[in-house]
């Protein structure tokens, strides 16, 4: 059953249409990898689908029981969160903000849910840590475990892997892969790194040439090897 | 030592003295709070921005003769709150610019008024007064006490009750309202919250000096606490403390009570620097 279709769908801004009837559909335990050079709208997209903008034309619907909100979302890193204070734990429970409502504060069984997930990511130890004075790997799976608090479906990661050294690039892709394998949480990943291919199952490539399809068939396509040129050789 | 506290006690007989403290304690507490969010938001400036377009509501008022200017100078501050938060992204002038448009813009128009209109004999002393906040705090009646006092206590309620969710809207707006928390709504909520306290505020330290009561302790608790809560805490209790020891400065040495405050402030920031600083060498 597809969470999440893409019917048609142009967005853009201030009147310049970035994507063009995009069509592709996502489903439950998938890891689609998203592609595409510098410029050609993946961001854009992400942003649609997690509904913080509305596309020009064409619909984005989302089913499976997966509502508005239900989204988790591992956004790129901003200036703003590199000196802000804020303990990795009140970074954590902030993703389950969507829960309470109106209610002013977390309950027990949110609290729980944050420690499950902190757990998760081995980050137990670093509960009371300042944020901004993690590694950057380190930073990567506190907003890992305050997405996961936010969602038991669906995981959107923008760039994940952007400015994290090879060893850690690999522990954060294992991990990702561990989330869509174990827990059956569905991945879409926003990349440039042409390594993340090897993981995915589907490959979305956006820009002047558009491929939806599995990561075989990718592969063999001209259109992957434009834009690996060479580069990807598992 | 004797003389001064004895001085304090003399001065605290009387109900002005009394009202001063009070009214000062509360509005430095409110104006700490949201300080760490417009800080980190990169919105530092705004109370500055806000400050003067209450400077020009309150010149429009004195030519009008309102008796109690308060509820207007509120409406006309909330309204450029929201407006100057809203706009900032996606607009064809940015955030900073904007604000300072908006605070240099209402400040010249309010001397403007004031100076056409004015049917005072100290004209350069009552823009005075309101710039720096001189006298003001002096001055009060119990009817402006009450109404500090209300607004006081509604601020800090709001921000205790929306604590979680400016936490998560000013750390990733992105995230918050991408995962269904009313970003926006919050937003707008933050900019109601400052407007009402750089209202308040204008009586303690004037115009020109909001900025520090707003950002200052935030500054400095941020220099040695590491989480939200913690440094939250912190520069309310700073700002207060700050704000006690200003204006009891002020009415022993007799000097301007809003420049003694930030002036408190200041010397608070450096020796958080300094412990900041020492904090990261030794641990």
């Amino acid at each position: 059953m597809a969470q999440l279709t893409c019917k048609n769908l142009c967005l853009g801004y201030d009147g310049y249409e970035v994507i063009h009837n995009l069509n592709f559909e996502v489903n439950k335990g998938d890891y689609l990898c998203i592609v595409g050079e510098n410029g050609s709208g993946k961001t854009t997209l992400m942003k649609a689908m997690l509904g913080l903008i509305t596309p020009v034309k064409g619909r984005i619907l989302t089913d499976g029981g997966l509502k508005h909100g239900g989204i988790g979302y591992l956004p790129q890193q901003t200036a703003v969160q590199r000196d802000f204070p804020a303990s990795v734990w009140e970074v954590t429970l902030s993703g389950c903000q969507s829960r309470c409502g109106l209610r002013p504060f977390y309950n027990k069984a949110e609290k729980q849910l944050a420690e499950k997930n902190l757990e998760k990511m081995g980050l137990e130890k670093l509960k009371k840590r300042c944020y901004r004075e993690l590694s950057g790997g380190q930073q990567q799976r506190v907003l890992l475990a305050r997405a996961l608090c936010a969602t038991q479906d669906i995981l959107l990661l923008d760039e994940p892997v952007a400015g994290l050294d090879p060893k850690v690039t690999a522990d954060m892709y294992k991990l990702i892969e561990e989330l869509n394998k174990k827990c059956g949480i569905t991945i879409i990943m926003i990349t440039h790194d042409i390594q993340a291919v090897k993981y995915a199952d589907k490959i979305l490539h956006i820009g002047d040439k558009k491929f939806f399809g599995t990561k075989s068939e990718y592969l063999q396509s001209d259109i992957s090897k434009g834009f690996a040129k060479g580069e990807y050789n598992g | 030592m004797a003389d001064i506290i004895d001085k304090i006690v003399l001065y605290l007989q009387y109900p002005f003295v009394r009202y001063a403290v009070i009214v000062g304690v509360l509005i430095a507490l409110c104006s700490s709070l949201l300080g760490v969010t417009l800080v980190l938001k990169r919105f530092s400036f705004i109370g500055d921005g806000l400050s003067h377009v209450a400077f020009g509501a309150i010149a429009i008022t004195s030519v009008l003769k309102l008796t109690n200017d308060m509820p207007f100078v509120l409406v006309v501050t909330v309204i450029c709150a929201v407006l100057l938060l809203r706009t900032g992204q996606n607009t064809r002038i940015k955030g900073d610019a904007s604000i300072a448009m908006i605070s240099v813009g209402a400040l010249a128009v309010g001397y403007l008024i004031m100076n056409i209109f004015s049917t005072s004999s100290n004209l350069s002393g009552d823009v005075c007064s309101t710039l720096f906040g001189s006298t003001s705090i002096l001055t009060l009646t119990s009817d402006e006490v009450i109404m500090s006092v209300i607004l006081c206590a509604v601020v800090v309620a709001v921000f205790i009750m929306f604590y979680n969710k400016i936490f998560s809207v000013t750390f990733d707006e992105n995230f918050a309202q991408a995962t269904g928390t009313r970003a926006k709504l919050y937003n707008l909520l933050i900019a109601v919250i400052i407007a009402v306290i750089i209202v308040l505020a204008m009586n303690l330290v004037g115009s020109l000096l909001i900025s520090a009561l707003v950002i200052f302790p935030a500054l400095s608790a941020m220099r040695v606490f590491k989480s939200f809560k913690s440094v939250t805490v912190c520069s309310a209790v700073l700002s207060v403390f700050c704000a006690l020891l200003g204006i009891l400065i002020s009415v022993v040495f007799s000097t301007p009570v809003g420049s003694t405050i930030v002036a408190v402030d200041i010397v608070v920031f450096v020796i958080f620097s300094v412990a900041g600083k020492l904090s990261v060498k030794f641990m």
